[in-house]
């Protein structure tokens, strides 16, 4: 094995079948994004360069930086709901009674697929006969608020499946890090006389950093790219209120048919998603690794 | 030795197979007389759309046997998916020689593209007098038809007569009598109107018909063309009712979030008294067996009412379907066109009486058995006096977005009318 892999060509060889595909489906595609940015094209007819022009009105496009700002809210949202997923999975990995069974519940979510999610949440908010205003009225709410039409609301409301729909992924890879921390060390710090709290704060916590780093990362590309649910609930409406960086693309390519336009936007979409998870990084780099 | 002989002869077979199969091919068109195939692609697969499907092969069939020597290849795709295949098959300039395309904005960038053939000749020629005033219009760009239209909706407002009775209302002629409905309805606890306006296009069917009471039956379309103004006293007024209407309660609550499938699932359950929507779902109030048959008798629609006088309530908001469109390109475009024009001719009886669909050519429905209500719908029509086009479907598809958003903004009260009115006038005046 070593005398193969010593061999330059043959390493080549190897990686070579995966870096053929990456290479068309994601990273072809890419640079083809950005091309057509410079196009003024509807998709049927011939391609017209125009330069920059299209990334010049992205930029000045005050509905796109709305779609932006949603976007990073709900960036937000996710990277708070964290810790409460934390939370959630300090609980179960305690060995409280029925933790198992619990587990399973908080993973369903995970296991539906987006579009039925939509649908079992639009059930839910709808404004008449919806078993959320149904439940508000029965404890005496006299108006309550249409969730999905409300422009002030909307995002909101749709912000709440958005992060249930994660949550069991989420409390499953902390659940798994906590598992993994020696019970020697808890057991050590208990003698020691730590609280449990103390316990999670300066033993669970810092050993599973790494963990959390990558669950951040995870949850705000995640957010800022999101599309699933905003686009099968409310189609980024009324009136654009619960607009995101990816539905206004989408809406942009094919609702609109101006593929070039939409390209720049999805282009932007990216640059600004690395630049995100780069800042991420370095926010949270950590010189010295911890180790048990 | 065996084993090579059996090697060898594989492949001379397989050889032989491939060759036979490309002889077959040329004897194939070579064989039926003259030798023209007219490649056909339509959208109603069988599965889906069983009556349509089986109309189409009845004309195709007939056809063949009138025109010897003229074969029909079929290609049939669902609703996408034919969408997509069009316009690959239209940047490699191999479009079918007969297809099918929907009206205006769709349309026009294949007709900008030199895809499309002028249909005039046979507009003007064999099948004159044969469409529904205002239905070709759809189809053409710069004065020039493009497509044969072969479905015409138009809009109306449905309602439930059991609701109606029970508050001893009747189908109102103006706009104040319909104001005196909604406002019975409402204070009785009933939701007057479903609408699911997420859709948008549903709350464009108000504004329309507004501006189309108010305005006159032309303004809106001039607007659109730059030859009038949305911000005309006229048409800002029209704004201004659909808000009133709002304020009145006259909609089911949080329409802004709900779509068209939920408003009209409200309707059928009887938990909303009106709803206004195309004749495409005259199936529904008719001959759908999947609808309790009670529900069906309960249904009856009415024409929007004059407002304040003004306004012809012969003049209707609608829009044709899909139609045929001939290729430009197409290496046998005189058979083509014939082929085009007598599925037209054919088509007209068989599709409302055999799938229920209202046709864009006329026909004359006292001949033909179908449920009232159908034979109501195609009376108006003969009479219609004008049929404005859905408006999103007449603009520009950058400036139906914005029209379509203002819509739900407008409907939401997020704006005035007169910033609706502004919003449009932007948008369009991008467009030159």
């Amino acid at each position: 094995m070593n005398k193969v892999m010593s061999n330059k060509w043959m390493i080549a060889i190897y990686i070579l079948p995966a870096l053929i595909l990456i290479g068309i489906l994601i990273f072809i595609p890419l640079i083809l994004t950005a091309y057509y940015g410079l196009m003024d094209w509807d998709g049927i007819g011939t391609m017209e360069f125009i330069g920059l022009e299209n990334y010049i009105n992205a930029v000045q496009d005050v509905k796109f930086w709305d779609s932006a700002w949603h976007s990073s809210l709900l960036a937000v949202f996710s990277t708070l709901s964290l810790g409460v997923y934390l939370a959630i999975s300090m609980i179960l990995a305690s060995k409280i009674k029925g933790s198992d069974l619990l587990r399973k519940i908080y993973l369903i979510p995970m296991l539906l697929s987006s579009v039925a999610i939509a649908q079992l949440w639009i059930k839910v908010f709808n404004p008449q006969n919806g078993v959320l205003n149904q439940l508000l009225l029965a404890i005496g709410v006299e108006t309550p608020p249409n969730w999905l039409s409300d422009p002030d609301i909307v995002l909101y409301a749709i912000f709440i499946p958005i992060l249930w729909q994660y949550a069991g992924f989420y409390i499953l890879i902390y659940y798994a890090a906590l598992k993994n921390i020696p019970e020697s060390l808890i057991e050590a710090a208990r003698i020691d006389g730590a609280t449990p709290i103390q316990i999670a704060y300066k033993i669970k916590l810092p050993l599973i950093k790494g963990v959390v780093k990558v669950t951040v990362v995870l949850a705000i590309v995640g957010s800022l790219k999101y599309f699933d649910l905003i686009y099968v609930m409310t189609g980024g409406g009324p009136n654009g209120a619960s607009e995101v960086m990816a539905s206004y693309m989408y809406k942009l390519a094919f609702s609109t048919n101006d593929f070039g336009y939409g390209s720049a936007i999805g282009f932007l979409l990216l640059i600004i998603t690395l630049i995100v998870t780069v800042i991420v990084r370095k926010l949270t780099a950590d010189e010295e690794e911890l180790q048990y | 030795m065996s084993k090579k002989a059996v090697t060898l002869l594989v492949m001379f077979l397989t050889l032989g197979l491939f060759v036979a199969g490309c002889g077959d091919e040329e004897t194939g068109s070579g064989d039926s007389g003259d030798g023209e195939t007219v490649k056909f692609m339509h959208l109603w697969p069988e599965g889906s759309s069983a009556e349509h499907n089986r109309i189409v092969k009845d004309i195709i069939a007939d056809f063949e046997e009138e025109n010897d020597g003229v074969t029909i290849d079929l290609e049939v795709l669902s609703n996408e998916q034919y969408k997509d295949k069009l316009q690959v098959l239209s940047t490699s300039d191999e479009l079918p020689d007969v297809g099918m395309t929907w009206a205006a904005g769709f349309m026009e960038p294949y007709v900008e593209g030199g895809k499309f053939a002028s249909l005039d000749d046979i507009v003007e020629g064999d099948l004159e007098d044969t469409f529904v005033e205002g239905t070709t219009e759809a189809y053409s760009v710069d004065g020039t038809t493009y497509g044969l239209p072969l479905e015409l909706n138009t809009a109306n407002v449905f309602y439930n007569k059991t609701i109606f009775d029970e508050y001893g209302l009747e189908e109102p002629e103006t706009y104040e009598e319909f104001q005196e409905v909604i406002q019975t309805l409402a204070e009785n606890g009933e939701t007057p109107i479903a609408l699911g306006n997420k859709d948008r296009w549903t709350g464009s069917l108000w504004y329309m018909y507004f501006a189309d009471r108010i305005a006159g039956p032309g303004a809106l379309t001039e607007a659109i063309e730059g030859d009038g103004s949305f911000t005309s006293p006229e048409l800002t007024q029209a704004a201004e009712e659909v808000q009133n209407l709002v304020d009145m309660d006259a909609f089911n609550s949080g329409f802004n979030g709900l779509s068209d499938e939920e408003a009209k699932s409200m309707f059928m359950n009887e938990q909303a008294a009106m709803y206004l929507i195309a004749t495409w779902d005259l199936p529904n109030y008719t001959t759908n067996e999947d609808v309790p048959q009670e529900f069906r008798d309960s249904v009856g629609y009415f024409d929007f009412p004059t407002v304040e006088g003004e306004g012809d309530m012969d003049s209707y908001v609608g829009g044709p379907g899909v139609g045929l469109f001939v290729s430009e390109n197409s290496e046998v475009k005189e058979e083509a066109k014939d082929f085009a024009s007598f599925f037209v001719e054919q088509w007209g009886e068989k599709s409302v009486t055999e799938a229920g669909v209202i046709p864009a050519s006329k026909v004359d429905p006292e001949s033909l058995d179908l449920p009232d209500m159908y034979v109501e719908v195609l009376n108006d029509l003969n009479n219609a006096s004008n049929i404005t086009l859905f408006a999103d479907v007449q603009m520009s598809s950058d400036a139906a977005d914005v029209h379509l958003d203002q819509i739900q903004a407008l409907f939401g009260n997020e704006i005035t009318p007169e910033d609706f009115a502004e919003a449009h006038e932007e948008a369009l005046s991008e467009e030159e």
